[in-house]
């Protein structure tokens, strides 16, 4: 990790009572950087938190938003809990996959998108939607999630 | 996005306003009365103004929040914390996200209430990763009572008022929405619940006495502070008292969220909503959140409210409504409902882990028309040794839905087993 990185980690230190606790916000800042969590930058954050590499490992596989393989450059998750599938999540993921040309959990080959299925985002008045990286799109149809989806570069 | 919802109380008022996101439009709006009227009282004063008010934790298991509050031992020497739980992950619940994007320093008076009170000098509010708008909120809320003077040390013309706050953003997982279980996750590690004695009120957060609210709890404490008990009981039930923000979602004409009193009819709450999309009828309500048993139409009449739904076999949680037509299969609703909660165990205790495992491949094998003739029983006994056998709350949730919607549409599963597919053609798609 670079430099910057790694200062911006230490300064986190100070707002937890134990360095240990800005391990998740440390974790986003590497991922802000590389994209995803390599063994290599979990040994480095291990050694920064002075911590086992698997007290790493272990939270970085714990969670949803932590990546440990390289991803694509966009993030299309399909929320598809219950009130969504009620309103047609499902039937919506499977036009984007037809669309993309993939299944969801996979990377299209020119590793320009990464589609998935999230459990309930918190969006339930306004299924069914989708979490582009940051973003929420909701209310949608699948004319509008494709014109969302073509229009990541 | 939601900016408002479509009814409102005093929570909810000026959601609409944009002034109302800045500190200055807070205040000018009645902000910080709460917390100014709190500081002309002893803490004590305060814990027991916030009881006898008869608040009820909002975050699903409705617990009075005063009497949380007192449990924060007197005269310990180390830092106290406050956490407030923004990990709103319930499936149905979106109550909190809106509170955290509209009403932001409503939550951060109420903290600063509760850090009165119980002596605390540090606070986190730690949101779910998915949230990252209100995540940008509160952030801003925050820099904002900083530059302002109203965080940091001696606030409010009080010396010895210390108050700082950290917004800690989670990283996707539900259990991080168990009080403990999101005090792991604060501390760097694995959301996995711890056991309990000791409480967070002895071993909290790095080992220091804690207290968790949920975000909505927070943001009715100032209401209660400027503007009296006998006020805020004049709302609700008598012992469930305020509004609350109800989540309508599934096959209404109009999902959204609804401030209304607790113990607001459930067809009351539904007829808000629009009722049921395109002049179906009404199959089945889940009234409280995905992990509470479902309802059916005979129980339209149940007042919206922790005393009167635990005595029809279920349970207010976050208040998040899920409302299904009569297309809906009940057998595919159970195997979206237990895909979940397969997905989200945090895998700590056998009965837990394996049980959701279980559940969810008896309830795929039934709608898959591949259902054998044990294997209702087998689904009605897992949840059975699921059920308080665990570390946390998290099993006894996942086994009530289960359980519920065999309780009122055993004979759908048995139809699926029966004719060895699923009789729904309508329903929503899987």
């Amino acid at each position: 990790m670079k430099p910057e990185t790694r200062k911006k980690i230490q300064d986190l230190f100070q707002h937890y009572p134990q360095r240990r606790g800005a391990l998740l916000p440390a974790i986003y800042l590497v991922q802000e950087e590389l994209g995803h969590v390599s063994p290599q930058s979990a040994r480095e954050l291990a050694e920064l938190f002075e911590i086992e590499p698997v007290a790493v490992w272990e939270v970085l596989t714990f969670y949803n938003m932590f990546y440990t393989e390289p991803q694509g450059r966009h993030h299309v998750y399909v929320c598809t809990n219950l009130p969504c599938s009620l309103r047609g999540a499902r039937t919506l993921l499977r036009g984007i996959e037809d669309h993309l040309g993939v299944s969801c959990g996979q990377t299209t080959s020119d590793g320009r998108v990464t589609l998935g299925h999230e459990e309930c985002l918190g969006s339930c008045g306004t299924a069914p939607m989708m979490r582009v990286d940051g973003q929420y799109h909701e209310n949608l149809d699948l004319d509008r999630a494709l014109k969302i989806v073509d229009d990541l570069d | 996005m939601l900016i408002q919802p479509f009814t409102t109380h005093y929570l909810s008022e000026h959601y609409g306003d944009d002034a109302y996101r800045t500190l200055a439009g807070y205040e000018s709006r009645g902000g910080f009365k709460g917390l100014r009227a709190a500081l002309q009282r002893e803490p004590e004063e305060v814990i027991e103004l916030v009881k006898s008010s008869g608040l009820r934790g909002r975050g699903g298991a409705g617990f009075n929040t005063g009497l949380k509050w007192s449990f924060m031992p007197k005269g310990d020497e180390r830092t106290k914390v406050l956490v407030c739980n923004g990990d709103e992950s319930e499936p149905g619940s979106f109550k909190d996200r809106l509170i955290m994007e509209r009403g932001a320093f409503q939550i951060l008076e109420g903290l600063l209430i509760a850090a009165w009170a119980t002596g605390s000098q540090k606070s986190f509010i730690s949101i779910r990763g998915v949230y990252k708008y209100p995540i940008e909120c509160v952030r801003a809320a925050v820099n904002e009572m900083y530059a302002r003077g109203y965080l940091g040390r001696d606030i409010f013309g009080e010396p010895g008022f210390h108050h700082d706050v950290v917004v800690h953003s989670g990283a996707g997982a539900y259990i991080c929405g168990e009080e403990t279980g999101l005090l792991e996750s604060l501390e760097g590690k694995k959301g996995q619940p711890r056991k309990k004695p000791p409480f967070p009120a002895q071993h909290g957060a790095f080992g220091l006495p804690t207290t968790v609210n949920n975000i909505e709890t927070f943001a009715h404490v100032p209401f209660i502070l400027s503007r009296g008990v006998d006020w805020f009981r004049g709302f609700g039930t008598d012992k469930s008292p305020g509004t609350t923000l109800f989540g309508v979602s599934g096959h209404v004409e109009r999902p959204g969220l609804f401030e209304l009193p607790l113990g607001t009819p459930l067809g009351a709450i539904i007829e808000q909503a629009g009722g049921v999309r395109g002049g179906r009828a009404l199959k089945a309500v889940i009234p409280g959140g995905m992990s509470m048993p479902v309802l059916t139409p005979s129980d339209l009449d149940v007042p919206m409210a922790e005393e009167f739904l635990s005595e029809r076999g279920t349970h207010l949680g976050t208040g998040g409504v899920m409302v299904m037509d009569d297309t809906t299969c009940m057998v595919r609703a159970a195997c979206v409902v237990s895909y979940f909660f397969r997905d989200e165990s945090c895998g700590q205790c056998t009965q837990c882990r394996e049980g959701t495992g279980w559940i969810h491949k008896l309830c795929q094998r039934i709608e898959a028309g591949r259902g054998r003739p044990g294997d209702l029983t087998l689904l009605e006994n897992v949840p059975g040794m699921m059920e308080g056998q665990t570390i946390c709350a998290f099993a006894d949730a996942a086994a009530w839905p289960i359980k519920g919607l065999l309780r009122h549409f055993r004979h759908e599963f048995e139809q699926h087993i029966h004719d060895q597919c699923c009789p729904f053609p309508e329903s929503f798609e899987l």
